[in-house]
């Protein structure tokens, strides 16, 4: 093969690989509006706080430090070493269970029968008060996020397709991230569990029915606030792992909530209430922003990535609204 | 009577607040909320903090104690402006902006106003322009300065030809990483190195197109104008790729342990233009932990201290300190206006022995302000990260810029900006 083509096909290969990193922003913002109909802005923000929160607990830092040695003029600021990475993330998933359950009982409980809107505004809100309450518990300064997952180019990789190129070229070998490899890895298994989750268990079940009918859910004796409370610890489960990949790329800092504005032309294209969908869609944005980055962005000076992502989720509004794998909108008047 | 009392002690009221708050006004447009805090909060605490230890040290500058108005601006340029103008009735001295954006939209307000605005090595390089900018000033050192000082450290590096050898920048896709374009543009001609763009929209969480082009083209050497999260993705996706390290050169905004730390062991070796001196071995640091840090009195927590950018907003301040000196001796009053500040501005003198009196030997290099050139020096060192000590060094001394090439372009772009502003030019 010439270069061009292994060029080509390296593209592509990364772009599968960051989509499956927007698809796990996006599956997050899938399972909070397929049970429950809100789109929750706050979902960027759960990532930054489950990875700022685990970080507080891998080095051992006292949650609101700077709040307490200002007020008492004391100078504590770490309470020992810290945990290792498994108990930590253990740990940082209790956390999150616990602003699942907070958010049920502080927020969601009230604005029960609202019109979407108002519960979009209310998570609005909620961002807003999280990125406050993640700055003052944890400070504001770049944690570095290491949970041992390797990260750099395959050397393996690149040794196996050196090989593939036609003889009278000069090529160094395919570029892969291990780290990338990694996210795909644990994608995979995520919506696998999630999808034995939601089909196989009593939970799961319960779940569906929600998502299909609140009333009708109701009346059969499910729960509507327990539903609530475990969506949103599961979104709160996968904002912990999309904090983790992309924390562990660019250290953990505020601005890691707004991957969310990646995750947004893969909704639009997959769809907002299809787990596979967030998965598809995000593949879709991947690979097409960055072959076009790779064919057209040299010639309009490149940085296309952030607009053609939208451009091509808009496109296919235009022949599905729905998106790929959403379900129809059907109003009876 | 009772009223007569009343105005009676309204008058010795007022005339006592008269003298009360006879004061500097100095106000901080300082970030600490936003994508942008870890960088703006090293700055904010190394500015504060500078004008806290002339206040508990010193009495103030010249007597007068030094009134410093924080204001958030989350570097948003709509805040920054808010901040300006919700600030400068208080008899504000002047402003950094601390964000391109925002300075471009001060220039002309600031103007009106009669506030000088000191944009430090950031905002419109052509501000350097004394006879067309006359109350912006972006002395030490300019963009243009530091893009051409990274290619002298490259011709150094390759013997003095850069024929046939390759340049890549990334940069912020914005106003602030497309300045250093026309110069690289320019010394491109002079030296012909080939000049590749690579742009990276905000924030730079996702720059894998980029690196991967770096990666197919190899460039020999890599420039970053970047800022926030965009730096560390890219020392990040660079060390990824296993670009050499020590061929990689940032500007003085993508050159704090923030943007290093993150990558590890994979940043070592990464190497960045400097406007001043790193580390806290100075003899201004110990005067800083005994009446500002131990005393309680610290905007931060004091673990800040000696980092680059907490160096940088102290430099600014202790610019701007040595500026109200200079106007307070020019005009013989200790309690200055904003105009008498500018002009105080424009004369500034600091050389190596003042340096030292301040308790910063060799810093920075000696500045030298006039009615032309606001621009300073000009000068820079180069400065190279250890992972292993997790510490930057200087590994030049501070040389200056292509001064045919960049004055030459500061020219041209003042003009056009005086042409389309309907400014004439001020006699110096």
């Amino acid at each position: 093969m010439t270069p061009d083509i292994l060029n080509t096909i390296e593209v592509i290969l990364n772009g599968l690989m960051t989509g499956v990193m927007y698809s796990l922003v996006a599956l997050g913002f899938v399972l909070i509006f397929k049970a429950s109909g809100i789109f929750n802005y706050a979902q960027g923000v759960m990532a930054l706080f489950a990875a700022l929160t685990l970080v507080g607990f891998q080095t051992g830092q006292i949650p609101f430090s700077h709040l307490i040695n200002e007020i008492f003029g004391t100078h504590v600021h770490n309470w020992g070493p810290g945990l290792n990475s498994v108990l930590a993330i253990l740990l940082t998933i209790l956390v999150m269970i616990l602003f699942a359950w907070l958010v049920e009982k502080l927020l969601l409980q009230y604005l029960v029968n609202q019109e979407p809107i108002i519960l979009f505004m209310a998570t609005i809100g909620l961002a807003f008060f999280m990125e406050g309450l993640g700055d003052l518990m944890w400070g504001a300064d770049i944690k570095t996020l290491d949970v041992g997952i390797p990260s750099g180019g395959s050397f393996w990789w690149e040794d196996v397709t050196r090989t593939w190129v036609s003889e009278g070229y000069e090529y160094y070998g395919m570029y892969i991230d291990l780290l990338d490899v990694w996210a795909a890895g644990i994608a995979v298994l995520l919506v696998t569990i999630l999808t034995l989750f939601s089909q196989y268990t009593k939970t799961g079940r319960a779940l569906r029915a929600v998502a299909d009918d609140h009333q009708a859910a109701l009346t059969v004796g499910i729960s509507l606030r327990s539903i609530w409370v475990i969506v949103w610890s599961i979104a709160g489960f996968v904002a912990l792992v999309a904090g983790i990949m992309w924390g562990s790329k660019s250290g953990v800092q505020f601005s890691l909530s707004l991957i969310a504005l990646k995750a947004l032309p893969v909704l639009i294209l997959g769809g907002f209430t299809s787990i596979p969908g967030a998965i598809i869609g995000g593949l879709i944005i991947g690979v097409g922003e960055k072959l076009f980055e790779f064919w057209i962005g040299p010639l309009v000076g490149g940085a296309t990535e952030n607009w053609f992502a939208y451009v091509l989720a808009l496109f296919f509004l235009m022949f599905r609204p729905q998106g790929l794998f959403g379900e129809r909108i059907i109003e009876r008047v | 009577m009772k009223f007569t009392k009343l105005l009676t002690s309204l008058a010795l009221s007022m005339s006592v607040a008269g003298v009360a708050y006879s004061d500097l006004v100095i106000p901080s447009l300082e970030y600490r909320t936003g994508p942008y805090a870890p960088n703006g909060i090293h700055f904010a605490d190394g500015y504060a903090d500078y004008f806290t230890l002339l206040n508990e040290r010193d009495g103030g500058i010249g007597g007068v104690p030094v009134r410093f108005l924080p204001c958030e601006t989350a570097y948003n340029t709509e805040k920054g402006v808010e901040c300006y103008e919700s600030t400068k009735g208080e008899g504000s001295l002047v402003y950094q902006p601390l964000s391109t954006g925002i300075t471009y939209q001060l220039i002309p307000k600031a103007t009106a106003d009669g506030i000088p605005v000191h944009s430090m090595g950031y905002g419109r390089t052509s501000a350097a322009n004394g006879k067309v900018f006359s109350h912006i000033f972006n002395y030490p050192g300019t963009y243009w300065d530091a893009a051409s000082i990274i290619v002298k450290h490259i011709l150094d590096q390759e013997g003095g030809d850069l024929n046939g050898k390759s340049i890549a920048l990334v940069y912020h896709n914005s106003a602030y990483g497309k300045e250093p374009i026309r110069t690289l543009e320019e010394l491109s001609k002079k030296h012909g190195y080939d000049l590749t763009l690579i742009a990276v929209d905000h924030p730079g969480q996702e720059q894998k197109s980029q690196w991967l082009q770096i990666r197919r083209e190899r460039p020999d050497y890599v420039m970053m104008w970047g800022w926030g999260v965009m730096n560390q993705v890219a020392i990040q996706e660079a060390a990824n790729i296993r670009y050499p390290m020590e061929n990689f050169i940032g500007v003085w905004w993508s050159a704090s342990e923030n943007d290093v730390i993150p990558v590890g062991q994979g940043a070592h070796g990464y190497k960045a233009i400097a406007m001043h001196g790193v580390g806290d071995d100075y003899p201004l640091y110990d005067d800083l932990r005994k009446y500002v840090l131990d005393a309680g009195k610290a905007a931060g927590d004091g673990s800040n201290l000696g980092k680059v950018l907490y160096n940088r907003g102290l430099y600014a301040a202790m610019l701007a300190a040595e500026a109200i000196r200079t106007a307070q001796g020019i005009s013989g009053n200790a309690d200055i206006t904003s105009e008498q500040m500018r002009d105080g501005m424009e004369a500034l003198s600091i050389d190596a022995a003042r340096l030292a009196e301040l308790g910063l030997p060799n810093f920075g290099p000696p500045i030298q302000v006039t009615c032309e050139n606001h621009g300073g020096p000009g000068l820079g060192a180069i400065q190279q990260w250890d992972a292993n000590t997790q510490s930057w060094s200087l590994i030049t001394d501070f040389a200056g810029a292509d001064r045919e090439v960049v004055d030459a372009l500061i020219a041209e772009d003042s003009a056009a900006f005086a042409a389309e502003n309907n400014i004439t030019p001020r006699g110096c």
